[in-house]
């Protein structure tokens, strides 16, 4: 996994609530067996349907930060929204705050995402329309600061702090533990009803 | 010893190890699979060079990319046919079983589970797709995880997760006749929002819940994550054992008195505690339809579809886009809209008691001149008794296409889609934007509004059909 430490880029603002994943990815685009090639399937309905759309703005052309509103994310379990974001040049996403699917795919990606109050996004969304709009977000200190010369400091599990910052993938954790989920699974059997396989 | 839910007691059986300040590593019970999401993590194993853990807790399905016409075994589009056998070849080279088209076993991922009687009280249930939570009708902790944490479950058979809050919501009444589980669900996510569940667990609860069958548990569950609940669940009752036994995954004999015994033992203690508590009146409940983009952009048939005014400023221009795209205008009826198509199914509402629910409506009328009607079966053993009830002939001959199982156009992944413009009145979970296809206008109703909507062209409650 990519890690993140520490980003200033240009702000992107989407001022939707409830941006879905079919939004973000529509189901026609699923077929693909890789995890590479969605970043120009992004928001692909809505940019060929609303030339205004901020992702076909040229002014928006090398944004990474992505900002939105309440709800972000919401919808099915494909990873491949989060794929398409970061595919799409993306490294974070600051919005009111996120579904818990796609919140937990963003972070097994390394896409950073980080909510704010509403009050500061609302401010964010609006003077981001400018396209000259830069923001920093420190993972390690947990701040975001913005262009006004205004931090904000954000919430962040210390777990998933730790696998960012260093771009550990939990699988690895998982398998270190494998003894333990070894033992588990021999003190359970008994209670197990079922099997997949045979008549 | 304090009073427990059944969210904490299925996950406390389920903890592994839990280390100070990490998420726990928790064991899944059993992973269901299907060809959209799967493929990436078994390349994820091969990357790695790993196996996968145990292919008896693991069962794969198609669904999503299959087509539903009647020779589907040609694929015609080069990406769904290469996912399809992708999937083939990852469960044949790991040993994991597959849900084969005619193997009378296929259908959609969350039809299926259940039918087999591998969902069962007491387990943690995961597969790569939000709709997961409809095996919690069981009594099981279900949710649905991406792709990576398919590949975790797939080479370790667990998954890092933080401990859910809890809500509870109560159902109190009855629902009358014409009112469905589809219903009550779609109700509860108007009143609490689409995020409202954001971050819990969901446990229903309340007298009127023990007289929903499993059916109406599975499309109640089916829609918990329309309101943000990653899992949504029923305590196992003599329901929940009347519908396991004697299924074919289901132990026989002094084997299934132990399970039994076992699987009561996850229920809530009377007097346990939650994070929050919402109650739904069931008795004042009419058929519901969305008018929006979202699940929660609903009302009852015979109401208006609300002013601008009325929402808060902040929502009001996600509102008006919602409308616009919709073609509607605010403070309209929502009765009497004409539609073009009509769509039963999904893993929503694509169980028998569904098929039968919208043959009621149907049987000796005829679907309007104007609107194409699907009815997709969830599983080829739904289809089966579809056809032995006889429900095939009354959908025929209504003039509605009675196809082959799977997800259909609840999600225009496949051949089936509703064309641009066109309005369909559909029994799916979700009318986001394009969702039955790019351009496409989505209302969310039960089977039997479906039903009534497609005789009449027009949106209308069942209640007079039935």
């Amino acid at each position: 996994m990519e890690k993140f430490t520490k980003l200033t880029a240009r702000a992107v603002p989407l001022p939707l609530n409830d941006v879905d994943t079919d939004m973000i990815l529509p189901a026609q685009f699923l077929t693909s067996t890789s995890r590479e090639g969605f970043g120009e399937k992004l928001f692909r309905r809505l940019r060929d349907t609303d030339a205004s759309f901020p992702l076909n703005q040229e002014k928006f052309s090398d944004g990474q930060i992505l900002i939105g509103g309440r709800n972000f994310g919401c919808g099915s379990s494909r990873e491949h929204a989060v794929w398409a974001i970061a595919g799409g040049g993306f490294k974070a996403v600051i919005a009111k705050s996120f579904a818990d699917i796609f919140y937990n795919n963003s972070a097994k990606n390394g896409l950073l995402l980080v909510t704010l109050a509403d009050a500061v996004i609302d401010r964010v969304l609006a003077d981001a329309h400018s396209g000259q709009y830069e923001v920093t977000v420190d993972l390690e200190k947990q701040t975001v600061n913005l262009p006004d010369g205004s931090a904000f400091s954000f919430d962040y599990d210390p777990f998933r702090k730790h696998c960012m910052l260093n771009g550990l993938d939990d699988i690895d954790y998982i398998l270190s533990h494998k003894s333990k989920i070894d033992q588990f699974r021999r003190q359970q059997d008994n209670n197990r009803f079922f099997s997949t396989l045979g008549n | 010893m304090s009073p427990k839910s059944i969210v904490e007691k299925i996950w406390e059986a389920h903890v592994v190890e839990q280390l100070s300040g990490h998420p726990a590593v928790l064991a899944v019970d059993l992973m269901l699979i299907h060809e959209v999401t799967s493929a990436q993590a078994f390349q994820t194993l091969a990357d790695k060079g790993l196996e996968v853990a145990d292919p008896s807790r693991m069962l794969a399905t198609l669904d999503h990319s299959i087509p539903t016409r009647k020779n589907r075994f040609e694929i015609f589009d080069a990406d769904a046919k290469n996912q399809v056998e992708t999937l083939r070849r990852n469960c044949n080279r790991h040993g994991i079983p597959l849900c084969e088209m005619d193997s009378g076993t296929q259908g959609v991922v969350h039809v299926v589970g259940p039918e087999q009687g591998l969902t069962q009280p007491g387990m943690v249930i995961v597969c790569g797709d939000s709709h997961t939570a409809t095996h919690g009708a069981f009594g099981a902790l279900a949710f649905g995880i991406g792709t990576s944490e398919v590949g975790h479950v797939l080479a370790t058979g667990c998954l890092l997760q933080q401990k859910p809050k809890i809500m509870s919501v109560e159902f109190k009444g009855r629902l009358r006749k014409g009112v469905y589980a589809k219903d009550a669900i779609l109700k509860l996510i108007a009143q609490i929002g689409v995020s409202g569940a954001n971050g819990y667990v969901i446990e229903y609860c309340g007298e009127a819940v023990r007289h929903f069958s499993m059916e109406e548990r599975m499309t109640i569950c089916n829609m918990s994550i329309e309101c943000g609940g990653r899992a949504g669940l029923f305590g196992p009752d003599s329901t929940t054992l009347e519908y396991l036994r004697g299924r074919t995954r289901v132990p026989k004999g002094a084997e299934w008195e132990r399970a039994v015994e076992y699987w009561r033992s996850f229920v809530s203690d009377p007097g346990c505690a939650y994070d929050r508590s919402v109650v739904v009146d069931l008795d004042q409940l009419k058929p519901m339809v969305t008018w929006g983009t979202t699940p929660g952009q609903g009302c009852d048939i015979g109401s208006k579809i609300p002013s601008l005014a009325s929402f808060p400023a902040a929502e009001q221009a996600s509102v008006k886009r919602a409308l616009e795209y919709m073609g509607l205008n605010e403070g309209e009826a929502i009765a009497e809209t004409p539609i073009d198509w009509a769509f039963v199914g999904s893993c929503t509402n694509g169980r028998i008691e569904d098929l039968r629910a919208a043959a009621q409506v149907l049987k000796g009328r005829k679907v309007h001149k104007n609107v194409t009607m699907y009815v997709v079966p969830g599983s080829e053993a739904v289809m089966k008794q579809a056809q032995e009830e006889g429900l095939d002939r009354v959908f025929v001959e209504a003039g509605a296409d009675f196809r082959m199982p799977g997800c259909s156009m609840c999600l225009a992944m496949n051949d089936d889609k509703v064309p641009e413009g066109k309005r369909c009145v559909s029994s799916s979970n979700r009318n986001f934007m394009g969702r039955q296809g790019p351009g496409s206008r989505t209302h969310l109703a039960s089977p039997a509004t479906v039903a009534a909507s497609a005789v009449e062209g027009r949106i209308v409650s069942p209640e007079k059909y039935l």
